[in-house]
């Protein structure tokens, strides 16, 4: 039975999962979603998503055969990637079996939510997401101040979790710079670049580049390195109030 | 050696490591900690080492230190090898109490967290007086009863999972914010979700660990200092920044 997977590859959770599915040639079927048309609004995906309502950008589920009803909920990413890495028993070095190693996996998920994510969304949102529902300019000092924030986390990830390890939990790739990686990449495709003056997160970047394939890294990320063009979309009014909700000053 | 565990009972991180390790007689070593104070006083050498994050609660077993409640609940659950209701081997079970301890830190966590410092600050200026902030958890908790409870006795199904224990460890923290505020007030069905997970846990281990909060009759009387008060400003701000 084929998983399918509604992704929209604007949401780093989405990139995070493209990626290692494709990255383990896990079958699956791309359901590409585009939250910004209201596809998460349609009624296919209503059958998959039954309170329709998750903020942008963070969308991703799984088909409804897989589990009895599907993950749709914010941060189900991190549920989903442990499940197929179960199901399709991914090589150890994802998330190892070994208790101890495994558990800086899911401390660095945990920890990662309010953190790097939070804040990495936060200038996603700032910058691209609000100018483009309320058609005015992003705020400067409201950036600056997603900046600062996203600075706070990443002296964090480098002095507590990356620290002088080529990854995360060792030697190898795991969940955990997967989904850092992705998040990192958020600001950095809406022309933030945190990676500027931090030597050792490039050559992690580097490392996680070439651990995951190239190839297989620029296609996940190519929608959002060009996401200057999402600026230029016309959202329709009822989607624009949609979206409005979700967007706390 | 042994486990030990580094734990504020007024934290409920804390609290739901706590209760999992009494419960399923897991061995540690009690290391109070007092978050309060340590924000004015600066954290000791030795919590320094086990925790550079600097948070509650943090598990040390030998050289192997780690934080982040649900990463300490799932090692302990799986080195310790505890009824398989609580960290299920079904893989569509585990995801779900997978799913929910992430949407739990983004949501009702994160919600709670800032409104407990909220009052913590706003004490240097005025006395709480409304419950707006709290409308916050008001989403939250509409999609804990329709998306994660619906019609199930748990979370994830007939019996306690981590997912509950985390969950209502976290709401029972509203008691202490808010005296006399029930938060379930008008939500029957988590009441009596709420109940089964206390009844599930054991009526007097889950009331040991909520001693702290529970006899708390106003936060004020934990900062009586004025130069306490102070002191704290500066942290408190930034933290609900």
């Amino acid at each position: 039975m084929v998983v399918e997977l509604f992704l929209d590859l604007r949401s780093q959770p989405c990139r995070a999962l493209f990626i290692f599915a494709k990255k383990n040639n896990i079958p699956f079927e791309f359901k590409d979603v585009e939250l910004l048309k209201g596809h998460h609004l349609s009624e296919e995906f209503g059958k998959v998503n039954v309170l329709k309502k998750v903020p942008a950008p963070l969308i991703h589920c799984l088909s409804p055969q897989h589990l009895t009803s599907a993950c749709y909920v914010p941060c189900s990413d991190i549920a989903i990637l442990l499940y197929l890495s179960r199901k399709f028993n991914t090589p150890d070095h994802w998330y190892p079996s070994d208790l101890q190693k495994r558990a800086r996996v899911d401390e660095y998920l945990s920890w990662q939510h309010t953190t790097i994510r939070e804040k990495g969304c936060k200038i996603f949102i700032t910058k691209v997401l609000v100018p483009l529902v309320v058609g005015q300019p992003f705020s400067p000092e409201k950036l600056e101040e997603a900046v600062e924030e996203l600075n706070s986390a990443l002296k964090q990830f480098e002095e507590k979790f990356l620290q002088d390890k080529p990854f995360i939990v060792g030697n190898e790739i795991s969940l955990a710079d997967l989904v850092a990686i992705v998040e990192l990449m958020q600001p950095v495709g809406c022309g933030c670049d945190i990676f500027e003056n931090r030597p050792k997160l490039v050559e992690w970047r580097s490392r996680v580049e070439e651990a995951v394939g190239k190839e297989l890294f620029q296609q996940a990320h190519e929608i959002i390195l060009n996401v200057k063009n999402m600026s230029t979309t016309q959202l329709p009014p009822e989607l624009r109030e949609h979206v409005k909700q979700f967007l706390k000053p | 050696m042994g486990i030990e565990l580094y734990l504020d009972l007024l934290s409920s991180p804390c609290r739901s490591v706590y209760i999992f390790a009494k419960k399923n007689n897991i061995p540690f070593t009690f290391k109070q900690m007092e978050v309060l104070k340590d924000l004015v006083k600066g954290h000791s050498d030795g919590f320094g080492k086990v925790n550079i994050l600097r948070k509650v609660p943090a598990l040390k077993d030998g050289g192997f230190t780690l934080a982040e409640s649900p990463a300490i609940l799932t090692y302990l659950s799986q080195t310790y090898k505890t009824p398989d209701h609580w960290y299920p081997l079904d893989m569509k079970k585990r995801a779900r109490v997978d799913e929910y301890l992430s949407w739990h830190h983004s949501t009702i966590r994160s919600s709670v967290f800032k409104i407990f410092w909220l009052k913590v600050r706003d004490l240097n200026i005025q006395s709480w007086t409304s419950y707006e902030a709290l409308e916050d958890l008001t989403i939250p908790l509409k999609q804990l009863e329709e998306k994660f409870l619906q019609d199930k006795p748990f979370l994830v199904g007939n019996m306690i999972s981590l997912a509950d224990l985390v969950a209502v460890t976290e709401l029972m923290q509203v008691r202490l914010i808010a005296i006399g505020y029930n938060i379930l007030e008008d939500m029957p069905k988590l009441v009596e979700w709420r109940n089964r997970v206390e009844k599930a846990v054991g009526k007097e281990l889950f009331q040991e660990a909520h001693k702290v909060i529970l006899n708390f009759q106003d936060l004020n009387s934990m900062l009586t200092e004025p130069q306490l008060k102070e002191q704290m400003k500066p942290r408190l701000l930034k933290m609900v920044a």
